[in-house]
């Protein structure tokens, strides 16, 4: 990537860490939420935007690694922040037992397939699969991260752990877009038989995107977990998958600061008119469909990758 | 030797026999042209060699080893590589892109050294660049490495798809109409390309309408007609040969009657 783009990143977290210092605590809440989503559909990115597969369910990974840190908290008293890791295993291979089947469908069709299964993982929690998942009413309960022996208790806190992971989740995802995995994801986008017909195994790398960016997801849903303390089926329903689709698709499939601005335009802006809070959607589905007419490719689309020819040139 | 062998191989599109019972083989180090009218299935029995279609019957022998069964990737992997008749390249990224697309198979790269850049994965990455801009220049694009590929020529993209096939490192090349919307200057280019390339120990397969080409570049064709092998021979045999005479002419015939 380009260094003036790393520049941008390291202001832009700069400016971000010193936000709570301003800001009150709803605030600082609207960030935690902004930097969750964000995090959501970096991840979603991977396989929306990268791999261009139409993919509508991600609330359903973000769930299966909610409930896996509820469950195993509240049973087994495990601290929160140890289980990311499983909850980051447990919906990556949710993702790879349920992606395998279906990666081969091809646009509208995954998307209605997707959005069955995000509807199916809602059902089940609320039926209280295997008894486990406490309904309805979901799972409360959940005791507060740990790090070092600080509790986090505040937003704030929360803020720091959340935009921590939210850089973390920048820093690595623009170094795979620029690597043999990424440009794979991207060839299979433009054109899928010409990229299996120059050595890559498609199904494979679509495959990996599903269980990479559900494992992510998974993730998120520990750091969700933790910060709510009580998670229920409807903070995962297609409403939430719909949103975080928005914000790929709105700023701009396939580029990380593309997915940046979707998030706070999705997750932010509508806090700036609370006033207007019923009409939020239906500004939003317009809004949608002004863009996908004038501006399909997003606000900020990715700008075709340019490699310096000389410094190569140098290479023996 | 025999580096590829095709062994009554059949395909059927529904109620169309678009490959009936085809047998050839081609010499390592040749330049070998399949020709034939058009809807002959040449085009199929491409598609078959690379997997992208699976015979109804018969086999496919790559250096021995049968390929029938295997995905297309794997095929690549193994040696084969090829260009489209519509060309097929990622248009919206740069020709360096594209070539390096065909690096993949040859790297070793996985999810995690991808996503912390290791120094091995980039050493990797360094190597396939260079290689990506050495396959350039080899078919005369290293001018054009920064352009998007839908903004090259039409004779330029089929060039760029001959040098993402280069940079898999291939046995034996398959050629789909290479010279297709080529000019009269670029095909003669292409013809020199073809001739480098087989004295790099390249194995080519190519499909031509343009005669010039095949009868100067290739040493040896098989011409199909209606999915089935009528000839197959050194070009001087086959431009003498009554059956393949017929079947051009009568296709010329065929166009005049319409
Ligand atoms: N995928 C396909 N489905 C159905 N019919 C096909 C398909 N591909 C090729 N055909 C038919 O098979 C025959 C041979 O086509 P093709 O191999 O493209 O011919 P050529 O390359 O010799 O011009 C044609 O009649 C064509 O319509
Ligand atoms: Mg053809």
């Amino acid at each position: 990537m380009k260094n003036r783009t790393w520049l941008a990143y390291v202001v832009f977290f700069a400016v971000l860490a010193a936000a709570p210092l301003l800001l009150g605590r709803y605030w600082v809440d609207v960030l935690n939420n902004v930097g969750l989503y964000l995090i959501l559909a970096l991840s979603l990115n991977v396989i929306l935007g990268y791999a261009g597969m139409f993919h509508m369910g991600h609330a359903a990974f973000y769930a299966v690694g909610a409930y896996t840190t509820a469950i195993i908290n509240t049973h087994y008293g495990v601290p929160v922040l140890w289980v990311l890791p499983v909850s980051g295993l447990a919906a990556a291979l949710f993702a790879l037992v349920v992606a395998r089947p279906i990666i081969h469908l091809r646009g509208d069709y995954l998307l209605i397939v997707t959005i069955g299964m995000v509807e199916i993982v809602r059902i089940a929690l609320i039926n209280n699969v295997f008894g486990l998942t406490g309904g309805a009413n979901g799972i409360f309960g959940i005791s507060r991260p740990e790090i070092f022996g600080f509790r986090l208790t505040q937003p704030v806190h929360f803020f720091y752990l959340i935009w921590s992971f939210a850089a973390l989740t920048v820093l690595l995802f623009s170094l795979l877009e620029n690597s043999r995995f990424g440009r794979a994801l991207k060839y299979l986008k433009e054109d899928e038989v010409a990229a299996e017909g120059s050595g890559i195994h498609t199904a494979r790398y679509k495959l990996a995107a599903f269980v990479l960016g559900a494992g992510w997801a998974g993730m998120c849903g520990t750091i969700f977990a933790a910060q709510m303390t009580i998670i229920s089926p409807e903070s995962f329903n297609f409403l939430e998958s719909v949103r975080l689709f928005m914000i790929v698709i709105l700023g701009g499939a396939g580029n990380i600061p593309g997915v940046i601005l979707g998030s706070f335009l999705v997750m932010g802006l509508p806090e700036l008119f609370r006033d207007f809070a019923d009409a939020r959607l239906l500004i939003f589905g317009l809004a949608l469909m002004v863009m996908m007419i004038v501006r399909p490719q997003g606000l900020l689309p990715p700008r075709p990758r340019k490699h310096n020819l000389d410094s190569i040139r140098e290479l023996s | 030797m025999t580096i590829l062998r095709l062994d009554h191989v059949n395909k059927r599109f529904g109620g169309l026999v678009a490959v009936d019972r085809v047998s050839f083989a081609v010499e390592e180090g040749s330049v070998v042209g399949l020709i034939g009218p058009n809807g002959a299935g040449k085009t199929t029995v491409f598609n078959l060699i690379t997997g992208n279609y699976k015979p109804d019957g018969g086999d496919i022998f790559f250096q021995e080893r049968s390929i029938r069964s295997k995905p297309p990737h794997q095929i690549v992997a193994l040696g084969v590589a090829r260009t489209f008749q519509t060309i097929r390249l990622f248009q919206n990224m740069t020709a360096l892109e594209n070539v390096l697309a065909g690096c993949h198979c040859r790297m070793r790269s996985g999810l995690f050294s991808s996503l912390l850049h290791t120094p091995a994965q980039r050493r990797e990455e360094r190597q396939a660049l260079r290689q990506s801009l050495d396959a350039l220049s080899f078919v005369g694009l290293e001018e054009s490495a920064a352009q998007l590929a839908k903004n090259l020529s039409y004779g330029n993209q089929r060039l760029l798809e001959i040098a993402r096939a280069l940079a898999t490192q291939p046995r034996l090349l398959i050629l789909d109409e290479p010279a297709g919307g080529m000019n009269e200057q670029e095909t003669q280019e292409l013809i020199q390309l073809i001739k480098r390339m087989r004295e790099q120990g390249l194995t080519i397969l190519l499909i031509e309408h343009d005669m010039k080409l095949v009868m100067k570049a290739c040493d040896y064709l098989v011409v199909i007609e209606y999915g089935g092998k009528i000839a197959e021979g050194t070009p001087a045999e086959i431009q003498k040969n009554p059956k393949v005479i017929e079947a051009y002419l009568g296709a010329d015939t065929d166009e005049d009657d319409y």
